[in-house]
C-alpha cells in the first residue's frame, strides 16, 4: 500500500512538471519587418476563439490583413477573454507596451473606459459599444445592410414561405439584423414570414443546431442566424433545406444549404485606423462603417443562388452603396400593422440603435426585459 | 399539435442519448459502491479524443473507439486513487472533472473550427422506422442511440438476472460480506469504474460526433452533472435511467419547439428543471418507509479495506 501511493505521487508530479513545461510559453505575438525602427504595438482582445467560423474569426481576419498592409507594427492576440476580464486584460496589455487597442466585444465597454482613464496616451477601440471618451473611439459595420441583401435571397428562394432565425440575445444590434433581413424577404415576397427562435447564446453549436431544427420541424426551409457557429447550417444541410450563415464563408460546413451570408470585413477598416494613428490624425468616433465602406458585404453566392436572384442584389446593392437609399427607409409597419416610419422617411441612427420592435413578417416576440 | 408533440419526443431521444450513456457508465461504477463524480471530465475528453481521431482518420468508428480509451484512462485514475489508494472519492471525482475540462480545452484548441468529416449519421431501420408516430419518435436517427436500446435491456438484465451482475450489486451493498464470499471487491470496482469511464466517453463522443459534429471548449455544457443527478432520479436502474434520460433530454427540446409555437418559456427556467426533478425524487427515496425499498447501494462512497471491517 505504501509502495504504491509513492509510485503514484512520483508519477503524478512528474507528469504535472511536463504538463506545466508543454502548457507555457508561445504566446502570439508577431513582429513584421525591419528591426531597429520604433515598431506601433497594437493588441486585440477577443471573446471568442479565432477558429469559432465567426465572430472572432472574422476580426483575426482584419488583424491578419493589417499585418500584410501596414509595415512597422508588431501585433498580438489575446483570445477568449471573458466580458469580465476586459478590464484585466487591456491593464496588463498596456503595460506590455502595447499602444493601441482593439477590445472586441461588446461587453467589454466600462472596462475598457476605466482602463482608458489611467491611461489616457493609449488609444483604445471599442467594437460594437457606444461609450467614447479622448482616447476611446468605438466601431462597428452596418451589417444591417448586408442582412437585407440576404434577406432577399432567402425571399427568393423559399417554398414553403416560412424563414427560420435562429437569434442569439433580444438585444437592439440582433433585432436590427432580424428587421433588415425581413425588410429584405418582404421586399421580393409579400406573403413569406420570419420566424425568430432565441437561443440566448452567441456561441453554442448544439444548442444553435437544435434551435435550427425546431424551425425546420415547423416548416422553414430557409434558416439564417445571429450565431457564432455553424450549428444551424448544420442543421439545414441534414434536412436538405438552405442555409444563410453569418460572420464568415460557412459554406465548408454545408456545402448543399449554404446560399450566402452577411460578412464582416475589418482588414481595411484596421488599416484606415492604423494609418491614421501613426500619422497623428487619429480623433476619438463612432464609427459605423457602411458597405461602401468595404465593412460590411455578402460572401461568395453558392451555385445553388440563381443568376436572376444574384442580379437583383447587386443592384440593390448598389442602390445602397451609392448613398441613395438605406434599408430602413419607409414605409415601415411594425407586427401589428401600424406604421413606425412614414413614406420616405429614413430611420435615424439613434432609433436604429436603440430597435426594440419587430417590422411586420417576423413571428415571434423580443422578451420583455424586467 | 401532434407533430410538435412528435418532434419534442423525437429530440427528447437525441438530446437523451448522451446523457444515458453516462449515466449508465455512471450507474455501474455506482453500484459498485464507487461515486465517480468526474463523468463531466470523462465525457469531454471523450469528446474531444474521439474528435481529433475522426478528422485525422475520416473513420467516426476509430474516433469512437479512441473516445471509449480516453474515458477508460481518466476512469482508470479514479479507480486507482479511490479504490486502491482509497482516497475520498468525492474529492477525486472533482479533481477529475476540473482537470478533463482543462485537457479537453487544450487538447481541442486547433479543432475549433474544422469540420467533422464523416460524423454518425442517421438512417432508417426499414418498416420500424415508418411505424406511424413511435417510427419517427424511435427509429430514425444514428447507430449509436439504436446501439442504447440493445445496451439498456441488456444491462437490466445483467444486473438483476446474472450472478456477475449480483457480484457487482454486492460489491457496493455489502463489500466486507462480498470479501468473506471469496470475491474480489477490489478487482469488481475497478471493472466498474472504468467502464463507466469508457460509457461517459462514448456519451462524450456522441456529442462531437453525431449530435453537433464540431468541438468547442466545455462542449457538455454540463451534462455530465445531469448524469450523476440522474442516477440518482432514477433510483439505481437503467430502465428508469432510459426513461429519466428522455425526460431530461426532452426539457432541453421542449424550449425551442415552444418558442417556434409562440409560447415562451425563460430558458433558464427549463435548465433547472432536471435538478428540481432530482430533488423532488431524492425527497421521495429518502422518506422513511420507502428508504428500504428504493435506496442507494449502502456502501456508496465509502472505500473498502479488508482490515478495517
Amino acid at each position: 500500500m505504501l509502495k504504491l501511493r509513492r509510485v503514484a505521487f512520483w508519477v503524478l508530479l512528474i507528469f504535472i512538471l511536463t504538463m506545466g513545461l508543454m502548457g507555457c510559453g508561445k504566446s502570439t505575438t508577431q513582429p513584421t519587418s525591419s528591426e531597429g525602427k520604433e515598431k506601433l504595438k497594437v493588441a486585440f482582445i477577443y471573446i471568442g476563439p479565432v477558429g469559432d467560423a465567426g465572430w472572432t474569426y472574422a476580426h483575426e481576419q482584419g488583424r491578419k490583413y493589417l499585418e500584410q498592409h501596414v509595415p512597422d507594427i508588431e501585433t498580438k492576440i489575446v483570445e477568449k477573454v471573458p466580458e469580465v476580464d476586459g478590464e484585466k486584460v487591456a491593464t496588463q496589455l498596456v503595460q506590455e507596451g502595447y499602444k493601441v487597442i482593439f477590445a472586441t466585444s461588446f461587453g467589454y465597454m466600462d472596462g475598457i473606459i476605466n482602463v482608458a482613464k489611467k491611461y489616457p496616451n493609449i488609444i483604445f477601440l471599442h467594437c460594437s459599444g457606444y461609450k467614447t471618451a479622448p482616447n476611446v473611439g468605438t466601431y462597428f459595420g452596418r451589417m444591417y445592410q448586408a442582412r437585407y441583401l440576404s434577406g432577399i435571397v432567402a425571399g427568393k428562394m423559399t417554398k414553403t414561405n416560412k424563414i427560420g432565425y435562429v437569434a442569439a440575445f433580444p438585444i437592439p444590434e440582433v433585432v436590427r439584423g432580424i428587421n433588415a433581413f425581413t425588410l429584405g424577404v418582404r421586399a421580393v415576397n409579400p406573403k413569406a414570414t420570419v420566424n425568430v427562435v432565441w437561443t440566448n447564446t452567441w456561441l453554442n453549436p448544439a444548442l444553435e443546431k437544435d434551435a435550427a431544427k425546431s424551425l425546420l420541424e415547423q416548416g422553414c426551409d430557409i434558416i439564417t442566424q445571429h450565431q457564432d457557429s455553424p450549428g444551424p447550417m448544420q442543421a439545414a444541410e441534414e434536412k436538405g433545406a438552405y442555409g444563410i450563415g453569418y460572420n464568415s464563408d460557412m459554406s465548408k460546413y454545408a456545402p448543399k444549404a449554404f446560399l450566402t451570408a452577411p460578412v464582416w470585413n475589418w482588414g481595411p477598416y484596421y488599416v484606415k485606423v492604423i494609418n491614421e494613428i501613426k500619422e497623428g490624425k487619429w480623433k476619438s468616433s463612432q464609427y459605423w462603417g457602411p458597405m461602401s465602406d468595404g465593412v460590411v458585404g455578402l460572401a461568395p453566392f453558392s451555385k445553388a443562388v440563381p443568376e436572376d436572384v444574384r442580379k437583383l442584389v447587386e443592384e440593390k446593392k448598389q442602390l445602397i452603396v451609392s448613398g441613395k437609399w438605406d434599408v430602413f427607409t419607409g414605409p415601415i409597419k411594425d407586427q401589428k400593422g401600424e406604421i413606425r416610419v412614414k413614406d420616405g422617411e429614413r430611420m435615424t441612427d439613434q432609433a436604429m440603435l436603440s430597435f426594440d420592435w419587430f417590422v411586420e413578417g417576423v413571428q415571434g416576440t423580443i422578451p420583455a426585459k424586467k | 399539435m401532434e407533430s410538435v408533440a412528435v418532434s419534442v419526443l423525437a429530440a427528447a431521444v437525441t438530446a437523451g442519448t448522451p446523457i444515458l450513456y453516462a449515466t449508465l457508465g455512471e450507474l455501474f461504477a455506482e453500484r459498485a459502491g464507487v461515486l465517480n463524480l468526474g463523468v463531466e471530465g470523462m465525457m469531454l475528453v471523450g469528446a474531444v479524443s474521439g474528435l481529433i481521431v475522426t478528422v485525422h482518420s475520416s473513420n467516426h468508428w476509430l474516433g469512437l473507439l479512441a473516445a471509449m480509451v480516453a474515458g477508460g484512462l481518466m476512469a482508470l485514475i479514479h479507480a486507482v486513487l479511490t479504490v486502491s489508494l482509497r482516497a475520498n472519492q468525492v474529492v477525486s471525482g472533482l479533481a477529475l472533472t476540473i482537470f478533463g475540462t482543462g485537457l479537453s480545452a487544450y487538447l481541442g484548441k486547433n479543432m475549433i473550427g474544422i469540420p467533422v468529416p464523416s460524423p454518425f449519421e442517421s438512417f432508417e431501420l426499414g418498416f420500424l422506422s415508418h411505424i406511424p408516430l413511435i417510427g419517427k419518435i424511435l427509429f430514425q436517427h444514428d447507430v449509436l442511440v439504436y446501439l442504447t436500446y440493445l445496451l439498456v435491456p441488456f444491462y437490466w438484465y445483467y444486473l438483476y438476472q446474472t450472478p456477475s451482475g449480483l457480484n457487482l450489486r454486492a460489491a457496493g451493498e455489502n463489500p466486507g460480506a462480498t470479501d468473506a464470499a471469496g470475491l474480489n471487491v477490489n478487482r469488481i470496482r475497478y471493472s466498474a469504474v472504468c467502464l463507466g469511464g469508457v460509457l461517459a466517453g462514448i456519451g462524450g463522443a456522441y456529442l462531437s460526433l453525431a449530435y453537433a459534429p464540431s468541438w468547442l471548449e466545455n462542449m457538455t455544457a454540463g451534462r455530465g452533472w445531469i448524469a450523476v443527478a440522474l442516477v440518482i432520479f432514477a433510483t439505481w436502474d437503467p430502465l428508469r435511467a432510459m426513461l429519466g434520460a428522455y425526460l431530461f433530454g426532452g426539457i432541453e427540446a421542449l424550449g425551442f419547439r415552444l418558442q417556434a409555437v409562440g409560447i415562451t418559456v425563460s430558458p433558464f427556467y427549463l435548465k433547472m428543471l432536471p435538478y428540481l426533478f432530482t430533488i423532488l425524487v431524492l425527497i421521495l427515496v429518502t422518506s422513511s418507509n420507502r428508504r428500504l425499498r428504493v435506496g442507494a447501494p449502502a456502501a456508496l462512497g465509502l472505500p473498502f479495506e479488508r482490515e478495517e471491517r
